[in-house]
């Protein structure tokens, strides 16, 4: 793998909350088109190397971070562009957020936004999307009434549908199927399987066999440090590299 | 099974004992409110009219109508709530939604607290100090206005700010990701949610002003003064004028021999124009809340 373009590049990230320090000095690499898994337990800094990655993290009083994260070769914290940094990565919270609007124009904010002005550019947008995200054919007969009332396992594909509409070259899963049931989780993961071949996607999380379905890498995060990073065979064979990886992946950590 | 203790029996006279007792307490609320509406309604009755609204106080005002004074409250609030309005919210939407925490914001944080605590009269005299006399706008409209205005904004951003607030944060973290300006995640999606909530608040700070007589005694409101009838127009920004609540108190203690029904005819116009306001807060309310998702 050694000429492979790399996408995302993270050396030496500490990651801090006021005095907490969430991630200890971490580094890997995630290449084009690859799915990208990160397990580990709660707390252990996943969501907030996403934040870092997109730069939302910002958005919270007191964290800071030292080191380095670069995507396609550009260091995030100088980019002149954030906006520009954020629709390039799609980003997918654990809890489906529909905004209080249409389903429609829940696809077609993020084009809007970023000054998408014709209604029918816009139109296919959406309809697109709504496709990518396995939800076209429920729910376009009805698209203009609330994005809130679908189920559960429906927002969140709209949730993903919204994270596509910004045309994201990386996409990023913050533990999706935490709040849905196991028929939608299935419908998304194979929605991911097609989406690779379009985009890189990283797959945070809390389900071990989730990560073995789809990964092609996983990385074992342990309180704020890697504990392991290797391809998915490795981390969930017999014998991965760790004990404690080992351990994690059959249920008997602690 | 299912047997009544002793135990049991208790706790049920204790829950029935509470109920009525919580029951006569809202009872006790809405009496007084029902009681002083009638008995004004009841005692200025004989002069309630269309031409009591729309003619001008006359003998010593002690006949005639309202006009003057009616038309100076309306005058009045409408003013203060231009300019309360875009001041109160824009600060409120700096303060929730730009500011980090910081000893600055917590300072002006608690000054919009304190500030809403400050008497009405306080308010006067500063309006007095620093509108009439320092500024130079002498005693007018504008002045008793701006006044008014400085005295609602605390609450005003108290309460908007509780608006905005109320928007769930997640819906800003989605608009963030997918790569909108924190303004565009305002106008779009934060301003729509809360835009009941603020324009209650905006409104029934306002029909207090409407209310408050000191603020506009000291700093543009006068004893009398004769305007055309039926002229929506007739102040002018830098006019002193009439308001009707400092023409209740001077028909009341400083006028002798007014009749009855006048004074009560004005206090039911005045107390009209509050719930007017109020009737309105409402309705928006109502209709806005209508388009809030979620």
């Amino acid at each position: 793998m050694v000429d492979q373009p790399v996408k995302i590049e993270v050396r030496d990230l500490h990651l801090f909350y006021r005095q907490h320090e969430a991630l200890k000095g971490i580094s890997f690499t995630i290449f084009p088109n690859e799915i990208f898994g990160i397990i580990g337990p709660a707390q252990s800094g996943k969501t907030s190397l996403l934040r870092a990655i997109n730069r939302t993290l910002e958005f919270t009083p007191g964290t800071r971070y030292s080191g380095s994260i670069t995507v396609d070769g550009q260091e995030v914290g100088k980019v002149r562009n954030v906006y520009e940094l954020r629709r390039k990565i799609g980003m997918v919270a654990p809890l489906p957020v529909g905004l209080p609007m249409t389903i429609y124009d829940n696809v077609a904010f993020a084009p809007r936004m970023g000054g998408m002005r014709q209604k029918g550019e816009i139109d296919a947008t959406v309809e697109q999307c709504l496709r990518q995200a396995a939800l076209w054919d429920e729910v376009k007969d009805r698209l203009h009434t609330l994005g809130t009332n679908l189920s559960g396992g429906q927002q969140q594909r709209l949730t993903i549908a919204r994270a596509l509409s910004h045309q994201p070259e990386i996409l990023c899963l913050d533990e999706f199927s935490i709040a849905i049931d196991p028929v939608s989780t299935m419908r998304i993961e194979e929605v991911l399987k097609t989406l690779r071949q379009q985009m890189t996607i990283i797959l945070v999380t809390n389900l071990v066999q989730q990560a073995r379905r789809l990964a092609d890498r996983t990385m074992f995060l342990f309180e704020g440090k890697i504990i392991e990073v290797d391809r998915s065979e490795v981390i969930f064979s017999n014998k991965p590299a760790q004990q404690k990886t080992y351990d994690y992946v059959n249920g008997i950590f602690g | 099974m299912f047997e009544a203790t002793d135990q049991t029996r208790r706790k049920q006279r204790q829950e029935k004992a509470i109920q009525y007792l919580l029951t006569a307490m809202t009872t006790i609320i809405v009496l007084p409110l029902l009681l002083i509406i009638f008995y004004l309604l009841y005692k200025a009755a004989p002069i309630l009219s269309l031409e009591f609204l729309f003619e001008n106080p006359i003998h010593g005002m002690r006949a005639g109508g309202i006009w003057a004074p009616l038309l100076g409250t309306i005058y009045l609030v409408l003013i203060s709530l231009l300019i309360a309005t875009p001041v109160g919210i824009f600060a409120a939407i700096y303060l929730n939604e730009y500011s980090r925490e910081s000893w600055m914001t917590r300072v002006i944080n608690l000054a919009v607290v304190n500030l809403a605590g400050v008497p009405s009269i306080v308010h006067a005299l500063f309006g007095l100090g620093a509108f009439v006399l320092f500024a130079g706008i002498g005693r007018s409209i504008l002045a008793a206005s701006l006044t008014l205005a400085i005295m609602t904004l605390p609450v005003i951003i108290a309460s908007t700010k509780e608006s905005l607030a109320a928007v769930p944060h997640s819906f800003r973290e989605a608009c963030w990701n997918v790569g909108a300006t924190r303004w565009q995640t305002i106008r779009h999606v934060v301003l729509p949610n809360s835009i009941s909530g603020i324009l209650t608040g905006v409104i029934l700070q306002v029909s207090r002003a409407a209310g408050e007589t000191a603020p506009v005694m000291f700093t543009g409101a006068v004893f009398f003064k004769a305007i055309q009838t039926g002229d929506p127009f007739a102040y002018g920004l830098l006019d002193q004028c009439m308001a009707l609540s400092m023409h209740l108190f001077t028909i009341s203690t400083q006028v002798p021999d007014v009749p009855e029904a006048l004074t009560y005819g004005t206090a039911v116009v005045l107390l009209g124009v509050v719930l007017l306001f109020n009737a309105l807060a409402i309705f928006l309310r109502v209709k806005l809340r209508g388009k809030k998702k979620w």
